[in-house]
């Protein structure tokens, strides 16, 4: 396959970035998105290791750099917003899962950062995410220590209640949600951690406590409010629905109560 | 200097010695532990459950990663499960079995002492992760469901869908967040760790470049914990995340610390075949699907021609027609033998000429028995993001027809020499996880990297951590202007000032993927003198090419991903040749280690017990020198050492 692809190109936080225009040519369908990427990067890195080129006026900005990591739709790493859309034209996949027998032979594809406030843009491609951590750690974890808890079997969880539970926690923190949503919400993130845990007998003890908190963090680093366009859960890798973010509000409403 | 290696294994019968170790290492008092400092290098499952642990009991923790988030540690792709001996299933499991088994899984070349620990500690890992709210799979009833994994006689594995390692990790990422919310605990995302700084001979801190602004920055503390992970992207293709890499545990050992038994790498068989030469790295399906899957290739040669010329369809082949080689060839184990034992089984399948893709290097993974068995919702209950992703990187419906898989290189047993307290050669350096060695031996069974990561982070390091830092009381914070600290630095920026000025004709790559070759090609699966020998001779030539003709793209002062990879080439390049070494010197097949010239009639691997029952520790001599080989008996005591046979 021959693609014409329009990538954003910005050198750090505080320049200005502009989209570049490149040509790749051979690419196999097979290969993943990223594997396409691979070998845009090895042709730049050639053109900018050949003098004559360079003398001619050839302005190669370099390899593009984008995040990612395991390759295998898990780690959350990868990140890109492609034609419009985050993790590309296929369902329930991330950058990394998305092959290019889903696009035509002589396409032309845009590819960009995620765009939100929330999620500064690093270099080209690479935004930081360092706020989901913030978020997380403003109360997203059972205040257990290590050692000195009870036996794996002692609480019965119902299959349907731990399946339930599972659904949220498989979020891999990725950030499509945040960068579809026109809000630049956090709220399909911040619900899944919370609806996961507030499922669980053991999460529940301070299941109210961690939803103000963590929703009270998502506000004051900048993300936007939820407006219920469900835009979150359309492109979320991993199918987390917008019903947990109905239990989010619950066990927030019900933390006003207690106030 | 032989008298480093003292593995410091308690005396007494095995079930106590951790029991009476433990009540015979020094403890710090709370206040002290504010006054003492920690690194640790890697967040997954072993640097995130040790750093959280270490948090709650008091000590100033600083932990790095390369990721942008503790979180994307490769520990995350795990798929299939944890194992514990709680014998919830009633099937005779118990400590001793898990012990047991995995010895003998290891082929006989891990340490007692250690897998008896690791075996006991277990089942406190999964009662911690309950509590963190990790949603482990649940029966109706409410309570844990188990399945089983290859090399095990019982069904001890807990998983949590197929993200076992993702959710695993996010229960100690969530500890680890709360430590860091509660100030124990400072988090460095975008870091790499660049060499180790020793202090009178003891590990005191790192050089680290921040990855976002290319600085080099110097951190100091009284003990340094290496939880870096393995060294399988050596071979460039693996099922290792694609910025997993060698090179923090590469600079303890040229520090000095002893790198042991390196050339001790698994290669998993049931990973998505190679596709072409585009490929950037390769995907593993999960072990569990060996508990339902059902390997085969066809009996006749003319169904397999059929087959690559996409004539007929796999399902269109006969039941009598196909040969299910696992059940055939090992009766008691059938699918679920070791992962060594079924890599080596579909390479002899297919170098006999029955691979059934278009290069010929794959076999069928079917599921369709068990859909009869149990109904597709069953299955898809069980393995459904396994079957997804399938689908989606083959186009291929796995409900319909069979997965094709191929072996591929997948963790390292190998790693850093620990003594029995995780401490290496160097005072104050301790490594955990897939960064040492001390567990698996010649072969790692399934569902037990994830309980080694979380048995030393949560149960053991937190223990045997504080009988040194106990004398590290009077010692004052490190001081990270010390010459120590001056001259480390100025190494580590002449290093990438040296990569960055090259400007040569080939990327970073290009020549790791030629390093990948080389190794696949002679380190990998088979291996034999000759080939050993002609690839250290390669290696070396690879190195020096490197060294003067990469050519590494972008700025140093900036965020520079090509500078990152460059900078572990570098190590790679290294590591593969040790690699070699080591398995040139092991004349011997145990485990994951097959030298042709050391086989069985049928093919299996043929241990030899008389010389080489040791861990073979490398010691660093300096550069262009070679290392120095140090020997590490290993004693059985409660073990019969047998031939490892898993036909019946």
């Amino acid at each position: 396959m021959d693609l014409t692809l329009k990538v954003w190109r910005q050198k750090n936080a505080k320049t200005k970035g502009h989209f570049e225009t490149y040509k790749v040519k051979n690419i196999s369908p097979d290969s993943s998105f990223l594997e396409m990427l691979d070998i845009l990067n090895e042709q730049l890195i050639h053109e900018g290791m050949d003098p004559v080129a360079v003398e001619k006026g050839c302005q190669s900005s370099g390899p593009v750099s984008f995040d990612h990591d395991c390759r295998e739709g898990i780690c959350g790493a990868c990140s890109l917003y492609i034609n419009g859309r985050a993790h590309g034209p296929d369902d329930e996949v991330t950058t990394c899962q998305l092959h290019m027998r889903k696009f035509k032979d002589g396409d032309t594809i845009t590819i960009e950062p995620w765009r939100s406030s929330g999620f500064p843009v690093i270099k080209d491609l690479v935004v930081d995410r360092q706020a989901f951590d913030k978020i997380l750690q403003a109360g997203g974890f059972i205040s257990v220590n290590t050692g000195g808890v009870p036996d794996g079997n002692v609480i019965p969880i119902s299959h349907e209640i731990a399946e339930e539970s599972m659904d949220g926690a498989a979020c891999i923190g990725c950030g499509a949600c945040v960068a579809t949503c026109k809000n630049g919400s956090a709220m399909l993130f911040v619900a899944a951690r919370v609806s996961s845990l507030a499922l669980l007998p053991q999460g529940k003890v301070e299941a109210a406590k961690r939803a103000k908190a963590m929703v009270a963090k998502m506000d004051e680093l900048g993300f936007g409010a939820c407006t219920n366009t469900r835009a979150c859960e359309m492109e979320c890798p991993k199918h987390v629905t917008v019903s947990h973010i109905a239990r989010l509000n619950r066990e927030f409403i019900s933390a006003k109560f207690k106030e | 200097m032989a008298e480093k290696l003292i593995s410091k294994i308690p005396e007494g019968p095995l079930s106590e010695k951790w029991t009476k170790h433990k009540s015979q290492l020094r403890v710090v008092n709370p206040g002290n532990k504010r006054k003492l400092e920690i690194i640790v290098i890697g967040t997954g499952l072993g640097g995130a459950s040790a750093a959280a642990s270490l948090g709650e009991l008091g000590y100033n923790v600083k932990i790095f990663c390369i990721s942008d988030s503790p979180r994307r540690a490769h520990s995350i792709a795990a798929q299939g499960g944890i194992n514990a001996a709680k014998n919830y299933q009633n099937d005779n499991d118990s400590v001793y079995r898990l012990f047991y088994e995995t010895i003998k899984g290891g082929d006989y070349r891990s340490r007692e002492a250690n897998v008896y620990r690791l075996a006991e500690v277990s089942g406190n890992i999964i009662d911690q992760c309950v509590a963190q709210g990790v949603p482990f799979a649940r029966e109706y009833g409410g309570l844990l469901s188990n399945r089983s994994f290859g090399g095990a006689q019982v069904s001890r594995t807990f998983y949590a869908r197929g993200q076992t390692g993702q959710q695993l990790l996010l229960g100690a990422y969530a500890a680890l967040n709360r430590q860091i919310a509660a100030g124990t605990v400072k988090s460095y995302p975008r870091h790499e760790m660049l060499d180790l700084v020793m202090i009178n001979g003891e590990a005191k801190g790192i050089i680290a470049r921040n990855l976002v602004t290319g600085e080099i920055e110097r951190f100091g503390a009284h003990a340094v914990v290496i939880a870096s992970g393995g060294y399988g992207n050596t071979y460039f293709l693996s099922t290792n995340a694609m910025n997993s890499n060698g090179s923090a545990a590469w600079q303890c050992y040229k520090k000095g610390a002893y790198f042991a038994n390196p050339c001790f790498a698994q290669i998993h068989p049931t990973c998505i075949p190679v596709h072409g030469d585009q490929q950037s790295k390769l995907t593993l399906m999960s072990e569990s699907l060996r508990n339902d899957g059902r390997i085969w290739v066809p009996k006749k040669k003319e169904d397999v021609e059929k087959l690559r010329k996409k004539q007929i369809k796999p399902s269109d082949i006969a039941e009598e027609d196909r040969d299910y080689y696992l059940e055939r060839r090992y009766p008691a184990f059938g699918n679920l033998v070791p992962r060594d034992v079924a890599s080596r089984a579909a390479k002899e399948r297919c170098d006999a000429g029955f691979g059934v893709n278009e290069t010929g290097l794959a076999v069928f993974l079917d599921f369709s028995t068990a859909i009869k068995r149990l109904g597709e919702d069953k299955i898809r209950e069980r393995y459904g993001n396994l079957f997804q992703m399938y689908e989606k990187i083959t186009a291929t419906n796995p409900y319909k027809e069979p997965m094709m898989i191929y072996p591929a290189i997948h963790y390292t047993m190998g790693g850093i020499w620990v003594d029995y307290n995780l401490q290496t050669t160097i005072p104050g350096l301790y490594a955990i996880g897939e960064a040492n060695f001390s567990d698996h031996g010649g072969n790692r069974l399934g569902a037990s990297a994830l309980m080694q990561g979380l048995a030393d982070g949560y149960f053991i390091l937190p223990y045997t951590i504080g009988d040194y830092l106990a004398g590290q009381i009077l010692k004052p914070k490190t001081d990270t202007n010390a010459p120590e600290f001056e001259e480390a630095e100025k190494a580590v920026r002449a290093k990438i000032d040296k990569l960055m000025s090259i400007k040569g004709k080939h990327t970073v790559d290009e020549i790791h993927k030629r390093l990948g070759h080389i190794m696949w090609e002679y380190v990998g699966m088979a291996r034999n003198e000759a080939g050993l020998k002609k690839a250290i001779g390669l290696i070396q030539d690879l190195r020096k090419e490197f060294w003067s003709d990469v050519y590494v793209a972008g700025e140093k002062d900036n965020f520079n991903q090509e500078l990152e990879k460059a900078l572990r080439l570098a190590d790679f390049l290294e590591i593969g040749e040790l690699m070699a070494r080591d398995a040139l010197h092991r004349q011997e097949s145990c485990g994951g280690h097959f030298r042709e010239e050391m086989q069985t009639e049928d093919g299996e691997t043929k241990r030899d017990d008389e010389h080489f029952m040791y861990v073979a520790a490398w010691e660093y001599k300096g550069e262009g020198k070679e290392p120095e080989l140090h020997k590490e008996p290993l004693v059985y005591e409660n073990i019969k050492i047998a031939t490892r046979n898993y036909k019946d």
